[in-house]
């Protein structure tokens, strides 16, 4: 049984209540931090713990707050990233909802190390629901004395506001975040400068990801140091993995990062193993965006050694044969599912919602998706395969914002792996076309 | 600070971005830019035309950077080396812009107003390729009216916020921005009205495309069959600073004064744009001479080769 840090409580009836969450420890740590820790001690512990961004891109949290710039009369802000939209992840969702207050807790801690007065929880439009807890949450902890004027006595106050978005993809991304909260269009900003120096309203402003704040409330109770020692290397700590696709047991588990993928899967502790009467084929292991593994490199890496749930390990061999932890969405597919509709259902997500404001981005999604709805539907020619990856190619790297690399890697990397099965899309239309999914009807209707 | 642009060593003044270092060096080292104007604030970085790679980020920190960059908004380190046009890289890379560019493209110039001074027809001819490999539909729009003076086509925009920027900088109230998302993004004023101030005009001139023309010049002549000349006038509003486009004693239409980078000079109000087409309007001062690469200017200026086109068409005096 892995050690549970953020997800210790979730069964107690009420964890969502101040006085339960508080009776099982909650606010300890910011009882902690306010009373007996400077910032800098706060900021000091969290990059020892060598904590790392758990929304997807992994960098190291500690670093991120100690570039935040420290101008005199300008405020400072720190803003909870609760866009979860990558299709695949739902662990920030289960986290509010069930445990709201050590996300509230996390915020105080943080905001008191950063300096910053005033936070912000942006919240995915669909997550509405989520809106309430939260405020619930909120409204509890200010009753107890949490939020507010003059914390504790220690002279320092902190205002949390929950702020919803109208239900776009790209707010996940940080400066596209900021905009929508300021009430603009949720256009990327080109970077630099980057938000540590000029975010929210042009003032210094970390972001970071609901897990990421909530894992600030463990390594304050139990010591940077002590953190840092679960896990393999520099991927330290524990990580929620939204677990779906054909497995017995879908759902949110908290792992620590030194199990193996193998096992992550087939133990009844986690997913209990592929469903009954068929085999593992493929995976995708942070969410969609990251490349999709076929089934010799999921167990192993192309090294052989035994992979990981670790940042390193899933990334190890690169895009050629590796992946990546990216944001926990762990997909796992068994061999009734076909990748050539599942390449083009992802590259469909990205074309609904790339912004359109670069080019490569804004046409090449389209492009893309196009494409593969031809393959796909028993209209596709041999020249086209070549034409994603030459299509993925341009795009990736040359767009403001990484959504042009998340459109472009799991289509290059479904060609890599599994190119015979777009070949097969492309000799055999007559099969692919009387699949129960090929009507174009049912195309034009999940697009509308 | 120092910053050697393929090959070009330049001193320039720190805060310059690597387009404008490059435009300092001038040539073909400059690289193209579609979305960037120097006059309009924030503009740039959208189009991805203008991307160099910086095989050395400063003296102090010589590592390269990892991605291509927008050079128009990119400022320059002290010892920076940048490869435009000699990296294979940044060439690839833009024939890809390009080519995602001129995709959705209607390739209506033949009915184009634009065209013979479009930008994405410059660009496409230098970077593009002869043939498409899009073989699907193209994207179209529903058409939307914006005013009695200003024609919008959207098909053919590459959404370069060129004239949001204007829009929120020269004149007084934007009633226009972008809607929707994606692909499906485009230029409108959501509720269906006018654009009406005294300096929406120069949304035309700052349009790198034909999706903004004239109404007043609409189908009247190609853009290379009208001689602009410099004119000006008293106006209270503007400089009464423009180019008057003239065939035989005719004003055809009036835009205002472009450098060599096709970037207006003086923007000019809507009165001295749309309403002044007397020649008695003007003191017309001659021809002006147009240095940048247009088709306007092929064969009729200093570099020019003598043909009898253009005498025939009145432009005898501007040929060397």
């Amino acid at each position: 049984m892995g050690k549970k840090l953020l997800l210790e409580h979730e069964n107690v009836p009420g964890i969502d209540t101040y006085e339960v969450y508080r009776s099982k420890g909650g606010y300890c740590a910011a009882e902690k931090a306010l009373r007996k820790m400077s910032p800098d001690q706060i900021v000091e512990e969290v990059k020892v713990s060598g904590l790392r961004g758990r929304g997807g891109a992994g960098f190291p949290t500690g670093m991120k707050w100690s570039f935040l710039a420290k101008p005199e009369g300008k405020p400072r802000y720190l803003v909870v990233n609760a866009d979860e939209s990558e299709p695949g992840t739902f662990k920030d969702r289960y986290l509010m909802e069930k445990i709201p207050h050590i996300l509230v807790e996390g915020i105080l801690i943080s905001s008191f190390a950063l300096g910053a007065n005033t936070s912000y929880i942006y919240i995915r439009g669909e997550y509405k629901w989520l809106v309430d807890v939260m405020e619930k949450a909120i409204a509890e902890a200010k009753n107890a004395g949490w939020l507010g004027k003059n914390i504790l006595g220690t002279g320092y106050h902190l205002e949390i506001y929950v702020h919803y978005g109208a239900g776009a993809y790209i707010c996940g991304e940080e400066t596209a975040l900021l905009e929508s909260l300021e009430g603009k269009r949720g256009n990327p900003r080109i970077k630099p400068p980057f938000p540590a120096v000029a975010g929210l309203y042009g003032c210094p402003t970390v972001v970071n990801n609901v897990e990421s704040i909530a894992a600030v409330v463990p390594i304050i109770n139990m010591g940077g140091a002590e953190y840092a020692k679960i896990g393999i290397g520099k991927s330290t700590g524990t990580k929620l993995i939204s677990a779906c696709g054909h497995i017995n047991k879908p759902g949110v588990y908290e792992i620590e990062m030194n199990i193996s993928v193998e096992e992550f899967i087939n133990s009844d502790e986690y997913c209990g193993g592929i469903r009954k009467g068929h085999r593992l084929k493929a995976l995708v292991p942070g969410g969609s965006s990251v490349p999709i593994l076929p089934y010799e490199l999921i167990y192993k890496t192309a090294k052989g050694e035994t992979r990981m749930m670790t940042y390193e390990s899933l990334a190890d061999g690169g895009f050629a044969t590796g992946s990546m932890l990216g944001s926990g969405g762990f997909i796992v597919y068994d061999e009734t599912a076909c990748i050539v509709r599942n390449t083009w259902s992802f590259a469909r997500f990205y074309h609904h919602e790339s912004c359109g404001q670069c080019s490569p981005c804004r046409e090449g999604t389209g492009w893309m998706e196009k494409v593969l709805h031809r393959i796909e539907h028993g209209h596709g020619r041999m020249h086209d395969i070549d034409l994603l990856v030459d299509v993925a190619k341009k795009i990736e790297g040359n767009t403001i914002c990484p959504l042009g690399d998340a459109a472009a890697w799991p289509v290059a990397s479904a060609i890599r792996h599994f190119r015979e099965e777009f070949e097969y899309h492309v000799k055999y239309p007559e099969k692919v076309k009387n699949s129960i999914y090929a009507h174009e009807k049912d195309y034009k209707a999940v697009m509308v | 600070m120092k910053v050697t642009i393929d090959g070009h060593t330049i001193d320039v003044e720190p805060g310059t971005t690597i387009l404008n270092a490059a435009r300092m060096i001038g040539g073909e080292i400059v690289p193209p830019a579609m979305c960037y104007y120097s006059k309009l604030k924030d503009s740039g970085g959208k189009c991805r035309t203008c991307l160099v790679e910086v095989t050395k980020g400063s003296e102090k920190d010589p590592r390269p950077m990892p991605k291509l960059v927008a050079s128009c908004r990119t400022t320059v380190m002290d010892g920076m080396e940048v490869k435009n046009i000699t990296s294979e890289r940044v060439l690839e890379a833009r024939k890809g812009v390009v080519e995602f560019l001129l995709i959705n493209h209607p390739l209506d110039c033949p009915i184009c107003d634009q065209a013979g001074e479009c930008h994405l027809q410059d660009l496409a001819y230098e970077h593009g390729t002869a043939k498409t490999r899009y073989e699907e539909e193209r994207r179209t729009f529903d058409q939307i009216d914006i005013g009695d003076k200003i024609k919008l086509h959207m098909t053919r925009c590459i959404m370069c916020f060129r004239c949001v920027f204007t829009a929120d900088q020269i004149t007084d109230k934007r009633v226009h921005g972008v809607l929707y998302r994606g692909d499906a993004a485009e230029i409108g004023t959501y509720i269906e009205k006018a654009i009406d101030n005294d300096f929406s005009g120069n949304m035309i001139d700052v349009c790198p495309v034909g999706a903004l023309t004239d109404k007043t010049f609409r189908f009247k002549s190609r853009v290379w069959f009208v001689k602009p000349m410099n004119a000006s006038r008293d106006c209270d509003k503007c400089c009464g600073k423009a180019v008057v486009w003239m065939y035989g004693n005719e004003i055809y239409r009036v835009t205002a004064r472009k450098d060599k980078y096709d970037e207006v000079v003086d923007f000019i109000c809507n009165t001295c744009r749309f309403d002044k087409k007397q020649v008695s309007d003007w003191n017309i001062e001659g021809p002006a001479e147009i240095n940048r690469h247009s088709v306007i200017s092929a064969n009729k200026y200093k570099k020019g080769i003598k043909v009898t086109a253009p005498k025939v068409l009145g432009y005898g005096n501007n040929v060397d």
